[in-house]
């Protein structure tokens, strides 16, 4: 198990990048402490896959280094790293019993017989695979594949760092629960570095310490869930994790004061004046109803558009000048037919051209 | 048009894929078909299409039976899980498809291709081949294509299941209204109950081939007829509680509570209480609760909510909290059953009573 330095590392796929633009993953400059679990989350194209092959040795970044404790790993082969990897579809030996396939990556490593066997029954165990042992592969669910594959790293005692390429996409929901419940429980107890891809919020969530959140080519915000949830550092942030989004409008911001929706709303900090585009951010959790004209002067004139009741909590669909507004509620709660939104001042975020700008006291 | 199955059974060699499903399906509705994996969705949206003809029972079409009808004369679109494109035709001709088998006029495909491509912000990319595409674009673009046909049936076969989540987000708003505007009957299937109560609509649960209960979908969440159904429409998994009744009060695990309004006439015996995740809680409730002491196995903290998955007596349990709930694996926790969040079953495993909790929402859909 390594940490794992990544020393301003950027990527281009053009022989003679020019332009930022040119750069499907923008410097990146960060350690990721050994033993941690991060998820590298993003829509399509944002560059996770690269950085990816960058950590697995499949791809040689442009600039910058990567480093294994503090062995420069850069242009080493895949095979010269010591990682494992699990990806989207699993890859099993169809013909090898379940043991036999766990034991491979030992047998290559020309690991002592016993060895082996003590390792192979250690794993099987984890995976709560002993009783399918010597059944062959083939007939396996995808999940129980899925498990080989993970297993096939986890013998290897000395690996740097575990990858998931988007490792549950081909499992039933119902078995994603328990999957990944299994390797969040394996990663507390054995302490690997793992490194998780996916597209997914809840998967990145819940699985990982740390998430990496990316957007076009750049890592935008890295923090714990609590972090991105409570804290987004750029506006993609507050729209990328969360169902339904945070809510983005246009503001203006001088001093402690806010006006949105014609009402002026006192912050509690004090921000500097900004040029450029202003934006204001409230997460659709803390937003509450109260009938129209009521509420404490953070009141905000919004028109209901529909109401989503999905059981444990309903989603309020609003407009508030021109721009959509959402408020999830809890459980049970009535929805005035005239509504205006009540939000907290210290849930507030301010953006400005999309970054977040904390102010001061 | 209005769709009806009578009694419909498929079996396959030895298999019976759909076993006696009568359903109703009225003109401009949304159905979703909610079950997981192997349940029947697919094999029940085939028999709808004309696809596969079943062993036993009728279709009708406003009336008439279209058993024996080919699919090419039913007026049907059909979207699927893996995303299905002529690969050599560009986006445009793609969408144009049907309408050239169907020999409308040049025009007329013209206009309806562009803003259907409108729709599904595929415009920019009308020149190209599917194949350079990415997988959001393939299949909104095999969802335009199934818009232009004006079908008066319209299956979708989980749809965006290959999709990222935003994207999702986005379509289950966008394809409802799409298709709700052209006033056909709009079957949906999906694996997830989160994505049947976003769509709203009717929902008709699956399981092992069978319909286990059809109907508002917030009013068969709220009220599912039989454990199985209220588990097909959990997610995170349902909590399964077995407590007895005796004089007023439930019991289980030596501790016993006054049992929840709606069971005052229900005989004294045992009884299966369900409790989904968000009603087992890590806090005392304001009203009298059970508490049991259970084991912290695994959680999982998604910034707003978190996960607890806990183990009591062998039985594995989910509860979902509102914010951040630190607490360690191997923990010993307090854990409060609610009996308002209490879902009765009997020994035949019916609904016997449910929380009072919320009618169905007012029709505030704008």
């Amino acid at each position: 198990m390594a940490k794992i330095t990544l020393d301003k590392i950027a990527h281009s796929y053009l022989p003679y990048p020019k332009t930022d633009a040119d750069f499907a993953l923008k410097e990146i400059d960060h350690v990721w402490e050994d033993g941690g679990a991060y998820a590298l989350l993003g829509p399509s194209g944002c560059g996770k896959t690269t950085l990816l092959n960058i950590i697995s040795g499949l791809l040689v970044p442009s600039l910058g280094n990567l480093l294994f404790d503090k062995q420069d790993v850069t242009h080493l082969a895949p095979e010269q790293r010591n990682i494992a990897e699990v990806f989207q579809f699993p890859v099993v030996y169809d013909t090898m019993t379940v043991a036999e396939n766990l034991a491979f990556p030992l047998v290559n490593r020309r690991i002592p017989r016993d060895e082996i066997t003590k390792r192979v029954s250690a794993a099987l165990d984890m995976l709560d695979l002993t009783d399918k042992a010597n059944r062959k592969a083939q007939g396996l669910t995808a999940d129980e594949k899925q498990k080989i594959s993970l297993g096939r790293g986890l013998v290897r005692y000395d690996v740097n760092a575990i990858l998931f390429d988007e490792p549950l996409t081909v499992i039933d929901p119902h078995m994603k629960w328990q999957l990944r419940t299994e390797l969040k429980a394996l990663h507390r107890r054995f302490g690997h570095t793992m490194i998780y891809v996916t597209h997914d919020q809840t998967e990145a969530l819940t699985f990982a310490d740390k998430v990496v959140v990316m957007y076009e080519g750049e890592v935008v915000q890295i923090g714990t869930p609590e972090e991105l949830f409570d804290d987004p550092a750029h506006t993609f942030v507050g729209y990328f994790i969360g169902s339904p989004g945070m809510n983005v409008l246009p503001c203006d911001v001088a001093g402690d004061k806010l006006t949105l929706g014609g009402r002026e709303i006192t912050l509690g900090r004090r921000y500097p004046k900004m040029s450029g585009k202003t934006e204001v951010g409230v997460r659709p959790e803390f937003v509450r109803l109260a009938p129209a004209g009521q509420g404490a002067a953070g009141g905000l004139p919004i028109t209901v558009t529909a109401v989503e009741d999905i059981g444990r909590f309903k989603i309020v669909r609003a407009q508030l000048q021109g721009h959509s507004f959402d408020a999830v509620l809890p459980e049970g709660s009535e929805v005035p037919a005239e509504a205006s939104a009540v939000v907290d001042p210290a849930r507030l975020k301010i953006y400005h051209d999309s970054h977040l700008v904390r102010g001061t006291a | 048009m209005t769709l009806v199955l009578q009694n419909v059974s498929k079996q396959v060699g030895v298999e019976e894929h759909i076993r006696d499903v009568s359903l109703t399906l009225e003109k401009g509705s949304l159905n979703v078909l909610l079950g997981p994996t192997l349940s029947g969705k697919t094999s029940l949206m085939r028999l709808m299409a004309g696809l596969d003809r079943p062993t036993s029972g009728d279709i009708l079409v406003d009336g008439k039976s279209v058993v024996g009808m080919p699919v090419q004369r039913r007026q049907v679109a059909m979207v699927y899980q893996q995303f299905i494109n002529y690969p050599t035709l560009s986006v445009y001709d793609n969408i144009a498809s049907p309408m050239r088998v169907a020999g409308a006029d040049k025009a007329t495909i013209d206009r309806k291709v562009r803003a259907a491509a409108e729709l599904l912000k595929l415009t920019p990319y009308l020149e190209r081949t599917p194949l350079n595409l990415s997988g959001g674009q393939q299949q909104r673009t095999a969802i335009a294509r199934a818009l232009v046909k004006d079908a008066k049936l319209v299956l979708l076969d989980e749809p965006l299941a290959n999709l990222d989540y935003k994207l999702r987000e986005e379509l289950r708003v966008e394809l409802p209204r799409l298709f709700g505007e052209t006033g056909a009957v709009f079957v949906y299937a999906t694996t997830e109950p989160q994505e049947a109560l976003l769509l709203g609509g009717r929902t008709a649960t699956l399981a092992e081939g069978r319909v286990t209960q059809f109907g508002t979908t917030i009013d068969v969440y709220s009220r599912p007829t039989d454990l199985t159904t209220a588990q097909t429409f959990s997610d995170p998994p349902l909590n399964v509680v077995p407590m007895v009744k005796a004089g007023g009060q439930l019991r289980y695990d030596d501790k016993t509570i006054a049992a929840p309004a709606g069971t005052e006439s229900l005989a004294d015996g045992p009884y299966t209480v369900a409790i989904r995740p968000h009603h087992l809680m890590l806090h005392r409730p304001a009203g009298a609760a059970l508490e049991v002491t259970a084991a912290v196995s695994t959680t999982e903290i998604t910034g707003s909510e978190s996960f607890v998955h806990l183990e009591h007596g062998g039985s594995r349990w989910v509860a979902l909290t509102h914010g951040v709930h630190r607490v360690e694996v191997g923990d010993k926790v307090p854990v409060y059953l609610d009996p308002a969040g209490f879902l009765v079953f009997d020994a035949q495993q019916r609904l016997v009573a449910a929380p009072a909790g919320q009618s169905a929402a007012p029709g505030m859909r704008a």
